[in-house]
């Protein structure tokens, strides 16, 4: 299991409050879109529900227990990755950066990781520099060494904003892949049919303000909310 | 006559010294840079102006304040570590500790400010996520090494000050050179020299050496 429910959570940076959700629901095992013009907050709850950052109000609550502002337990902790849009790879081959999460958990499981690189069809690159990759190739690595960890929850901050298409597909199919099984997604994108591709459920954000949120089905086609349907018909600009 | 024996005891002492000196510079001084580039305390910026200006102080001077602070009616007097070898360490380390954390902080603030969130959101802990910070930097780091060590093998201020260039106990490479070339003895003195100039350049190959394995990792 690995839910979450935020309820008053309101991020200020400084004077500038950059989120506010009154309350949000996501469901343990199913995707949830977000989505919302640049500066919605989108990437500031990402990290919220990552605990690399505390609201400034408000509670969120993991599986049922509230995590206070000392964060949540290592493990917890641990059981949470993101994929963010720029894949920051260590400086070494592209099977040590696999390996990472491993090694941080004071593992080894070379099969593990052998399976994984394959699964993102980097095998054959496994002893390459990072750096000298492509930015596909960095991403589906980066994909990789958050698999590898085998998260419960996994949040994606526009994994695909810079990709050319034969990637974007690569990248989306595992995530499809992932959708069949029991970890908990949070997708952020921009891009419209995307989110449609991989939701179960989608929410929407603007100015910092969650304005609608529910299964992905009755989110696009009877959106309640005014802005909601203006977003979603193209009428409001990104 | 320049025989083996005779300066092989002053070879020993002078990488010993050198040597343990580093080895603590590091062990401050790494924790140290990392605290100055990845931490937010109040009088970070007080500690960082003094680290730059530890990274340009004469040995000389350093060898002073030891030499007061170990010197019979100094505070740490009772230890009795004047013209010792302990003595010698103690100021090295004070030269070559800034460098080492100095160099280490500007290799480390190097790093795309991207990777420790990244490194964060893949479950490392604090000090998981400073010792990956310090692979990530090696070759910065290495250089803070190499500097710190450079620093303190070719110093001859402190050293003589604090050792006081006693012959068999606290003579080291640099005080000895010095010893000869008042002599008029040129010959031992460039021999000393050369020994000198062969040890730097011996160390130095061998990071370079372990700075060209770093990067196939």
């Amino acid at each position: 299991m690995s839910s979450y429910d935020l309820k008053q959570v309101l991020k200020r940076y400084g004077e500038r409050t950059v989120l506010y959700i009154s309350h949000l629901e996501i469901k343990s095992g199913r995707s949830l879109v977000l989505l919302g013009p640049s500066g919605a907050g989108k990437s500031t709850l990402l990290r919220l529900l990552n605990f690399l950052e505390t609201p400034s109000e408000g509670t969120i609550s993991f599986d049922g227990q509230r995590v206070g502002a000392e964060g949540p337990t290592l493990a917890t902790q641990r059981s949470i990755t993101t994929l963010f849009q720029r894949s920051t790879l260590l400086n070494g081959t592209v099977w040590n950066n696999v390996a990472y999460g491993l090694w941080l958990r004071g593992e080894r499981d070379p099969a593990r990781v052998e399976a994984l690189l394959a699964r993102v069809g980097m095998l054959d690159r496994a002893r390459a520099v990072a750096s000298t990759l492509s930015g596909g190739e960095a991403q589906r690595v980066a994909l990789a060494r958050a698999l590898v960890i085998e998260p419960q929850v996994l949040l994606l901050d526009e994994p695909t904003a810079t990709l050319d298409p034969a990637n974007v597909a690569q990248i989306e199919q595992i995530i499809q892949e992932l959708r069949q099984g029991s970890t908990t997604l949070v997708i952020v994108t921009h891009h419209l049919f995307q989110a449609r591709r991989l939701a179960d459920d989608a929410a929407l954000l603007i100015g910092g303000e969650l304005v609608e949120a529910g299964e992905a089905e009755s989110f696009f086609e009877q959106p309640r909310d005014a802005r909601a349907a203006a977003f979603l018909t193209g009428k409001m600009l990104w | 006559m320049v025989t083996l024996p005779s300066i092989s005891p002053i070879i020993t002492l002078s990488l010993y010294v050198s040597g343990v000196a580093l080895l603590l510079s590091a062990l401050l001084g790494l924790p140290l840079g990392a605290l100055l580039a990845l931490g937010r305390f109040a009088g970070r910026r007080l500690l960082v102006a003094l680290t730059y200006t530890g990274m340009g102080l004469p040995p000389v001077v350093v060898g002073l304040f030891v030499y007061l602070l170990l010197s019979r009616s100094g505070p740490l007097g009772e230890l009795n570590w004047l013209f010792t070898p302990r003595a010698m360490i103690l100021a090295q380390t004070l030269i070559s500790l800034p460098l080492v954390a100095g160099f280490t902080m500007s290799a480390l603030q190097g790093i795309d400010p991207a990777l420790p969130l990244q490194l964060r959101a893949l479950g490392a802990t604090p000090a998981q996520l400073a010792l990956t910070l310090l692979w990530e930097a090696r070759y910065g780091v290495l250089v803070a090494l190499i500097a710190g060590f450079g620093s303190i093998i070719s110093e001859v201020g402190a050293v003589m000050l604090v050792g006081g260039n006693i012959e068999g106990s606290t003579r080291v490479l640099t005080t000895a050179i010095v010893l000869e070339t008042r002599r008029g003895a040129f010959d031992v003195a460039i021999a000393l020299a050369l020994v000198l100039l062969a040890i730097t350049f011996a160390i130095n190959a061998v990071a370079l050496q372990v700075q060209q394995s770093l990067s196939r990792r």
